[in-house]
């Protein structure tokens, strides 16, 4: 036993005296207890106040049987859960996958791409209330963007978006489209600039194109981070607010309200707190699952985000 | 197609060429429509600021007489929606500094106690402040509201500030924790050899150390509370305590609403965090890459 094990030894607690394991591993001394205790209260005061405490109060608000009797026969309800759905499905699956091959396009070496970075990340770096004010105003009327530019071309009215359901559907997942792909992409070109290039090479003399480099060597290396974005992002987005609350703002006659934005108008605008807490409850049983899932996946595979 | 069939000794120079021009105008196509794309509602954005109060429904495609007047009436404070614009700046800068400094402070000490003392049960705090980071905010939104009135905080730049601390801290507990392994046990060891108490571990060796992943949570954070609106318009009513973001929802709920000078309001409002994210896209990326991928 060297020196310095020894001193390690004379102030460590009884489990360490296995050599190279650090003093605090197994048990904190006296004062140190004190020391962790108080490191530790502005969190947990937080998180109790402001966390837990909402958390139990917003099951209280919502534990009435009848709350849910009155939710599922509400034909919005049911809309409403119809949009989120397919918010969901498509806004994060089309555009992971568009990441994902973007983050292939924007690792290329041309220095005009890199700088074509810069501007594609611009909708990330906006705030999302600016953001989608701005393309509220752009689909609100005839007036807005995008029907000025169809009459200058075509000569004919353009369609009204926020008139149909589909369209303005369509907006709100276009928008969010927008607003989030750039972040997804600069998590896929981590994702990417982690993979050893040798691995490349390696293929490249087995005979490997470009696609098959893609599907075989790219694809498997990053596909845990893949899925844990994916899972990260299917949970927000079931709980996203901003987009559809700017953008169509639940036009036309809140067909296309999200579960979010269903509870705040349940809640604030109509003045049934408790009925907009039920709505945001019935997520649960999707949401759970899809949580532990997650955790798991982030404690088994180690990717962070 | 048949070229590709043909192996590889076979094909001419030309092949090579026209598939290397056609590649080059695929990309610059692609990159085009990603302009397009990314820059359309920004342009929009600046037409409409530009335009004066009458042309704003001209329903032309680029602003007929442009001009900077609907940003002096912002500047100035000249309508009654904007009379306190820079007190509802101040106000946004506030809490976006308040979130940032409580929440590396509160994450900081608690990833300290958990990963450098070696807490015992202190996976269950980790998880619980994972739980946290994945649970969208909305679904605490209308018990918060309600809570904040019980607690007397109604209306207060400092329930904003909580709300939101709460909501940041579990990310910096996951990057402080993540990035602090990367930092040597030995340190902490030699510096309790030496003598040093945890608060002197702490402040001397941990933080010092931490700086690039505390230059990113406080950026994440700072934009977070800046960015944020649900609980901005919740927890804020009154002129005097609003954010810019308050204010901003305030004109689109209005019926005779200035669009020209709302969205001259959004672009200064947007003007902070631009900056932030290219001022500091370095560490903005170290923070990806850093709590990134080791998968």
């Amino acid at each position: 036993m060297n020196s310095t094990s020894r001193v390690l030894e004379l102030g460590s607690p009884i489990g360490a005296t296995r050599p190279g394991v650090p003093p605090w591993r197994f048990r904190l001394q006296g004062s140190d207890t004190t020391w962790a205790i108080a490191f530790l209260i502005p969190y947990l005061a937080v998180f109790a106040a402001f966390v837990v405490y909402p958390a139990v109060f917003g099951l209280w608000m919502g534990h009435d049987p009848a709350l849910y009797d009155g939710l599922f026969s509400d034909p919005q309800y049911l809309t409403m859960v119809v949009n989120t759905l397919v918010f969901t499905a498509i806004g994060v699956n089309v555009q992971m996958f568009l990441a994902f091959l973007l983050s292939g396009f924007f690792m290329s070496r041309n220095w005009w791409i890199r700088s074509l970075l810069a501007i594609y990340l611009i909708p990330w770096a906006l705030p999302a209330l600016t953001a989608f004010v701005s393309i509220h105003y752009m689909t609100v009327s005839q007036y807005g963007l995008l029907d000025s530019l169809w009459r200058e071309l075509t000569g004919e009215d353009g369609p009204m978006f926020l008139v149909s359901r589909s369209l303005a559907t369509t907006a709100n997942i276009l928008s969010y489209i927008w607003k989030w792909m750039p972040f997804w992409t600069l998590i896929f070109i981590a994702a990417r600039m982690a993979i050893p290039q040798d691995i490349y090479e390696a293929a490249e003399i087995d005979g490997a194109s470009g696609w098959r480099k893609l599907v075989h060597v790219t694809f498997p290396l990053i596909a845990n981070v893949y899925l844990v974005s994916t899972l990260l992002f299917t949970i927000w987005t079931i709980g996203d607010f901003p987009t559809v609350y700017f953008v169509s703002s639940g036009a036309p006659a809140r067909q296309t309200d999200v579960l979010a934005t269903y509870g705040f108008h349940m809640a604030f605008d109509f003045g049934y707190p408790n009925r907009g807490v039920a709505a945001m409850m019935s997520a649960l049983p999707v949401l759970i699952p899809a949580v532990l899932l997650l955790m798991r996946r982030i404690r088994v595979t180690g990717v962070q985000l | 197609m048949s070229a590709a069939i043909v192996s590889r000794g076979i094909r001419s120079p030309v092949f090579y060429r026209l598939q290397r021009y056609s590649v080059e105008a695929a990309c610059l196509l692609l990159g085009l429509v990603l302009v397009i794309w990314s820059v359309t509602p920004i342009y929009n954005m600046w037409m409409i600021a530009l335009d004066s109060h009458d042309d704003v429904f001209s329903g032309s495609v680029w602003p007929d007489n442009p001009s900077l007047e609907s940003f002096r009436v912002v500047v100035t404070q000249d309508f009654w929606y904007l009379a306190e614009f820079w007190h509802q700046f101040g106000n946004s800068f506030i809490v976006g500094l308040s979130v940032m400094a409580l929440t590396l402070l509160i994450g900081s000490l608690a990833s300290f106690t958990v990963g450098r003392m070696r807490l015992r049960n202190g996976w269950m705090l980790t998880n619980a402040a994972l739980m946290t980071y994945v649970i969208p905010a909305s679904f605490l939104a209308i018990p918060i509201y309600r809570v904040m009135q019980i607690y007397g905080l109604g209306n207060h730049l400092s329930s904003l500030i909580l709300a939101l601390t709460s909501f940041a801290t579990p990310y910096a507990i996951f990057i402080f924790s993540q990035y602090g392994k990367s930092i040597p046990m030995e340190l902490d060891e030699s510096a309790r050899i030496d003598g040093a108490n945890p608060l002197q571990i702490y402040v001397r060796i941990y933080l010092p150390l931490m700086a690039p992943a505390l230059v990113a949570v406080g950026t994440y954070a700072l934009l977070l509370a800046w960015n944020e609106y649900l609980y901005n318009f919740l927890l804020l009513s009154t002129p005097s305590s609003m954010t810019v973001a308050v204010a901003l929802g305030q004109f689109l709920n209005s019926d005779e609403s200035p669009w020209n000078y709302m969205m001259a309001t959004a672009i200064i409002y947007a003007l902070p965090p631009i900056i932030l994210y290219y001022g500091f896209r370095r560490y903005m990326a170290a923070g990806l890459t850093m709590g990134g991928v080791k998968g």
